[in-house]
């Protein structure tokens, strides 16, 4: 690793800790119903809203009919953003006169901005009216991240609740996120983007005149505009990662300057981070938090810097023509192909990691075109079933059902029946840690042993071989992961795989939600053991270094059959 | 019954366990345990593939998916015989106890033998009406009498009558114990022999539901209820045996992508699939699940201890409150004279003399604990009472005292106040000094025995609980692994504070009484704790339904036994700690061998990847870190390690994972590193020392 990839790494991490942890504290604030100066402010409109909505905050629910909110409410999220795709013709606000979206494409991106998935079959600006955009997906953006939040309370709720029935009420969770954490940090951010250059307007495109024409019948260029800021601040800070513009924050009017490109690459983690925090508050034990939070650092880091390491090395082939790839003080060196010049090795590996290790799925460089070791990771990020940071509330809480499997399997080893926090683990918490390892997974293997069954399928597939399974195996680990990544080279927007990839992103956002509500509902159900010397304590480097150990075992274990046919093959034949 | 530690495989226990393990290849056994299921479908599948290609066109050598197939079965027979020698092992401990009760006739009364008037028998026992039954025709409810020389046919309740019992065939003991109706030495136990006297008993119990028969189902694989934790292990299992299953079940179309991309080679054969399948899904500990339980109960067993639910050995493991009755349990049953605190004037030695003399008549554990005081400290001799022309005045509730009257004087020992109203009858006065000295005593827990002779007062003698030895240094070690020890005892609180203090305990329970024990065990548990405790008395039923474990003395009565959820055949309250550490045990030993099953994965991968895709990718060889000698050699070695693994950690999962009392970070780490990354690098070498024997060998 070059200087420039180490300082840049460590300031952002630095950062990234830095201020995940206020915001972390204020979110257990604003879960718990506590007072804080946001809620002085706009208290007013949260109780309106409650009251529009016949919505009690006193009103607990037990698991069932929180799940049910939210399934609920998940759907008709998903079927409004798939009639305003259907309609969008007739609807305003289409400036550039798009037609309707297909019934497939529809559905898939319905499914996956429900999803939180934001898995693009299709180019943002050519495609979807401003309308779409605005009302059905950056709406969306909000909503399925904070559903992913009001997830994780009801678990976190589940840990500190003793012997009670309920998990707490999904509307006003869902409310109080939105109002009080994704709003408020997306203005920010937006307006902090807009500083920067990123494009905020209604107009639908505009007419500029080429620096160096193409040729003299084309005297000017279309460049499309269209409300960027607002969706690309939310985008990156609710892991949505659904990009305004095709190439997503690779392109200068998404993601500009330097400025930009750290804010927005900080905002892809910084939620994820502070919920750690926010559950070490919430069970009344900050070292739970943390101890969670070291786990997915230490993989993050590993990872980011493997594929950092891959990357700067450059291509073999290349080198072997005598292609000059080292880092000097005329390039930045490496592997450069499918990466912006402006931002190098450095910054698109730590996206790429970042955005894989959240779930967010924004890119600014084409992982593609990574090296087959250094396009292993993200792939491998994803495949971890989306923990390492995760999505918003739902990467924290499959990292929670990771630490009940390691509690489970090694806690035995300290001579007691497995607890975490002072719940015992039973069958039935087993049973659904289980289905939340179990469904994205084969959800993943599935969707691409079908894929490569399907001729339509593999007729999308830009390169042959095992870079062509790689792919197919990319799209499906993205998808059933709710990521929503692409690597760039599959054409996905066809009726067979839009349909495939929307079922995969279903099974992979319920499989596990679903699965994590009943778990909620039965630990707030159980009395809490008292903590000894006896007890396997759970905030150390020893479990931290077992809870590693469960994700990596089991995710290694799942997917590197399928692994060794793809990218391993290819980083064989490379070196 | 105690048996002598067998060796592990003792032949007359593995042949027919040898034996079970074919008959439990029936499939509606497998179904029981969903990993060893799946081999055996594979098995199957293999055999079918192999018949394939034997007869005509296979997609392997027929050779090579016979040895694979072959092992596969034994990796099937393999898991069987471990559970059949857990069985068989804890049925011959059982077996040994039912042995003693079989083919009793008893004598059942046709008639109530509680009404009035009944004739009775030359001992005074009911007479006539009663007919011989055998023991197994029983029910619950009936009475039967037994003799000296009887048999008692079924656990049961003495209603009447008292009578010595040999119940050594049951304890070990050879003493034999009395047992009467009422009281708290009522509950009689089958298989035990009266010895004198009669008794008539009430059955308690059906034959086939005592104590014995439960502990006996319990041992018994088939009949067995599994644990709560064993089913969540078992859904964790499975749920990972899907993963795999579809891990694996999905490179069939990957490797036929793969050949169409790669254009050479061929998709790879189903064999080598199940064989991937049955090394990669946890076979090791879904093999030895089951025997794992088995020896538990069954350790449990040799310990004496009859549990009546796999569920409470584990709770055993999980206890984190100890309540120990003070007598018996920390202290020797009786208290003992410590010292002679001598009144102003009188020699420690005059004391002594009198206090011996006082007691010399007095059998009683205290009593002679003064005379052998004494005669250590002062060589007094023991002393005739006869020769003495001594009179023994024994203790009586009325007086407080007791004492000898001899030719010349008479001499007693009381409590202070009695012995002060003695003297001041006999014109005497309590000197200050002895008053503050048998207060002094009575602070620190002990109690203070003052003797007098008429007027004269020599002094107090000093009787203490003598906490048991190496008792203070168990409750360090239960202090360590997070165990908090509560002594009950009926003592006030100053004398129970000291004791508590002498024996290391961490709390105490003083003037303890039933209502209390029950208030404490609820308190312990509503903060979340795991409460064990032993009990024996009737009053103690309601305590020992409410703890978490609970131990019944088999002293005990039947209302003790019934609300507790343990037996301990030697009625030692002691056991409770050694109990505890048998659940440990047990779930350490469960912890250890899923933890060393799921980390032998890896080294599999690393032989069976590279075999099953060369053909496709020859790149792929590069994964071969073992350099091992051919891709079928590379298959087979896996899976022959993957059966010989279960049949080399049997013994490991009879015998139980050794527990130390360490703390749960500490006792952690130490096992991570022996069964995670042993289980890591063990494969490594496994396989390949199997693949260089297989080279040899010419296979």
């Amino acid at each position: 690793m070059t200087l420039h990839t180490f300082v840049t790494f460590g300031l952002y991490l630095t950062v990234l800790l830095v201020l995940a942890w206020p915001l972390g504290l204020y979110t257990a604030r604003v879960l718990e119903g506590g007072k804080h100066p946001l809620s002085r402010l706009f208290g007013w409109l949260e109780r309106g809203l409650f009251r529009l909505a016949g919505v009690k905050e006193t009103d607990e629910q037990p698991w069932t009919r929180y799940a049910l909110s939210f399934l609920v409410f998940n759907a008709a999220g998903l079927f409004l953003v798939y009639l305003l795709q259907r309609l969008q013709g007739v609807l305003p606000l289409n400036p550039a006169g798009l037609p309707a979206v297909s019934p497939h494409l529809a559905f898939n991106t319905a499914v996956s901005f429900a999803t939180n998935t934001n898995w693009q079959s299709y180019g943002g600006e050519t495609t979807m009216s401003h309308l779409t955009q605005m009302l059905g997906l950056t709406v969306q953006n909000f909503v399925s991240a904070a559903a992913g939040i009001a997830v994780f309370a009801a678990i976190a709720r589940g840990f500190s609740r003793r012997k009670t029935g309920t998990v707490g009420s999904f509307w006003v969770d869902l409310t109080r996120s939105t109002l009080y954490v994704l709003l408020p940090l997306s203005f920010v951010l937006a307006l902090a983007l807009v500083s920067q250059g990123v494009v905020q307007t209604f107009s639908g495109k505009a007419e500029v005149p080429y620096l160096n024409p193409p040729g003299p019948e084309t005297p000017t260029q279309t460049i499309a505009l269209g409300p960027a800021a607002s969706q690309v601040a939310i985008k990156q800070l609710g892991t949505n990662g659904g990009g305004f513009y095709n190439v997503n924050s690779a392109h200068p009017l998404e993601n500009p300057t330097p400025l930009s490109s750290f804010l927005e690459l900080l905002a892809i983690l910084l939620i994820p981070a502070a919920l750690c925090f926010t559950f070490g508050r919430m069970v009344k034990d900050d070292r739970q938090g943390r101890a969670l939070l070291v786990a997915m650092t230490a993989i993050f880091v590993v990872f980011a810097s493997v594929c950092a390491l891959s990357e700067q090395r450059g291509n073999p082939v290349l080198t072997a023509a005598g292609v000059d790839q080292a880092a000097s003080s005329t390039q930045g060196g490496g592997n450069m192909e499918g990466k912006e010049a402006r931002f190098g090795v450095a910054d698109s590996t730590l996206w790429a990691t970042a955005t894989t290790a959240a779930s967010n799925g924004s890119v600014n460089s084409m992982h593609d075109s990574y090296t087959p070791l250094g396009g292993l990771m993200p792939l491998v990020l994803m495949q971890l079933g989306e923990v390492v940071f995760g999505g918003v509330g739902s990467g924290l809480y499959g990292m929670l059902v990771f630490a009940l499997v390691a509690v489970f399997v090694s806690g035995l080893m300290v001579g007691r029946t497995p607890e975490y926090l002072g719940k015992k683990l039973e069958p039935h918490e087993m049973k659904m840690a289980s289905l939340v390892i179990l469904l994205p997974a084969l959800g993943v293997l599935v969707g691409a042993a079908l894929a490569v069954a399907s001729p339509e399928a593999v007729s999308g597939l830009s390169n042959p071989g095992a870079h062509g399974f790689s792919q197919i195996l990319y799209a499906t680990s993205s998808a059933a992961n709710n990521n929503g990544s692409a690597f760039a080279g599959l054409t996905a927007n066809l009726p067979f795989t839009n349909t495939l990839l929307g079922i995969l992103m279903l099974v992979g956002r319920y499989g596990a939600a679903l699965p994590v509500l009943a778990i909620a509902g039965s630990l707030a159900k159980k009395g809490t053991v008292a903590a000894g010397a006896g007890t396997l304590p759970t905030h150390g480097p020893l479990f931290v270094t077992l809870l590693v150990g469960v994700v990596i075992l089991v995710g290694a274990l799942t997917f590197l059959p399928a692994l060794a046919l793809g990218p391993i093959v290819e980083a064989l034949r490379l070196s | 019954m105690r048996t002598q530690p067998r060796s592990l495989f003792d032949p007359t226990l593995v042949r027919p366990a040898l034996f079970a393990a074919f008959r439990k290849l029936d499939p509606r056994h497998q179904l029981r345990n969903p990993v060893m299921m799946v081999v055996w479908v594979g098995s199957a599948f293999t055999t079918l593939l192999f018949l394939q290609a034997a007869f005509g066109q296979g997609e392997a050598p027929a050779g090579f998916i016979l040895a694979i197939s072959l092992w596969l079965w034994f990796t099937v027979l393999f898991a069987n015989f471990a559970e059949a020698m857990a069985e068989s092992r804890g049925k011959a401990q059982a077996e040994s106890l039912r042995k003693a009760r079989s083919e009793v006739i008893a004598k059942r009364f046709i008639e109530d033998p509680l009404a009035s008037g009944l004739p009775r028998k030359e001992n005074g026992a009911p007479g006539a009406f009663f007919e011989p039954v055998e023991a197994n025709g029983l029910v619950k409810g009936d009475f039967v009498l037994c003799e000296p020389g009887d048999f008692i046919p079924v656990d049961g309740e003495a209603v009447e009558g008292v009578a010595s019992v040999d119940e050594s065939a049951i304890t070990g003991e050879s003493a034999p114990v009395i047992r009467e109706s009422g009281g708290d030495r009522s509950a009689v136990t089958g298989g035990t022999r009266v010895l004198s006297d009669w008794l008539v008993v009430r059955i308690t119990a059906m034959p086939g539901e005592t104590f014995l028969d439960r502990m006996i189902a319990l041992v018994e694989g088939a009949k067995r209820k599994k644990t709560p934790n064993e089913i969540a292990l078992d859904i964790l299992l499975a749920g990972l045996t899907i993963v795999f299953l579809f891990a694996t079940a999905t490179l069939l179309p990957f490797s036929q992508f793969a050949v169409k991309q790669a254009g050479q080679g061929a998709p790879v054969p189903m064999t080598m699939l199940v064989a991937l399948l049955v090394c990669l899904i946890p076979t090791t500990i879904g093999g030895l699940l089951s025997a794992i339980g088995i020896a538990g109960m069954d350790r449990m067993l040799r310990a004496n201890v009859i549990a009546t639910s796999g569920r409470a050995v584990e709770a055993a493991g999980d206890v984190s409150i100890l309540l120990l009755d003070k007598t018996g349990t920390i202290t020797l049953g009786n208290r003992q004279a410590t010292t002679f605190i001598p009144a102003e004037g009188v020699t420690e030695e005059a004391l002594a003399d009198a206090a011996q003399l006082a007691s010399l008549a007095d059998e009683t554990p205290e009593g002679r604990s003064i005379v052998v005081l004494a005669k250590e400290k002062f060589r007094i001799r023991e002393r005739d009472v006869h020769g003495l022309s001594a009179t023994f005045v024994p203790f009586s509730a009325n007086t407080r005292m007791s004492g000898v009257d001899l030719a010349d004087r008479k001499l007693r020992k009381g409590a202070l106040d009695a012995i002060e109203s003695w003297v001041a009858a006999n014109g005497g006065r309590m000197p200050e000094g002895v008053r503050t000295a048998a207060q002094t005593v009575g602070r620190a827990g002990g109690t203070p025995l003052v003797v007098a002779s008429e007027s004269r007062v020599f002094g107090v003698v000093a009787l203490k609980d003598i906490v048991k030895g190496g008792i203070k240094e168990r409750f360090e070690e239960m202090r360590r692994i997070g165990i908090k020890t509560i002594m009950i005892t009926g003592d006030n609180p100053l004398t129970a504070a000291a004791i508590a203090a002498e024996a290391g305990v961490d709390d105490f329970l003083a003037e303890a009484t039933p209502e209390a024990k029950l208030k404490l065990i609820r308190q312990y548990q509503s903060e979340g704790h795991l409460v064990a405790m032993t009990g024996d008395g009737t009053n103690d039923a309601p305590a020992l339904a409410q703890a978490d474990v609970a131990v019944a003395m088999n002293t005990g009565t039947q209302a003790a036994k019934e609300a507790g959820n343990m037996v301990d055949l030697d009625s030692n309250p002691t056991k409770l700690l050694a109990v505890v550490e048998i659940g440990k045990q047990l779930l350490v030993t469960r912890g250890a061998l899923t933890t060393f099953s799921l980390a032998n994965d890896v080294a599999k991968y690393f032989a069976i990847l590279p075999a099953a895709f060369l053909a496709t990718y020859p790149e792929l060889g590069a994964l071969d870190v073992m350099r091992l000698h051919s891709p079928s050699s590379a298959v087979l070695s896996a899976v022959i390690f993957n059966a010989l693994v279960i049949v080399v950690l049997i013994p490991l999962a009879l015998k139980g994972v050794e527990y130390l009392p360490l703390p749960a970070a500490k006792l952690l780490s130490r096992n991570l590193l022996i069964y995670g990354a042993g289980g890591l690098v063990v494969p490594f070498v496994g396989i390949k020392v199997i693949d260089l024997l297989l080279t040899v060998l010419g296979i």
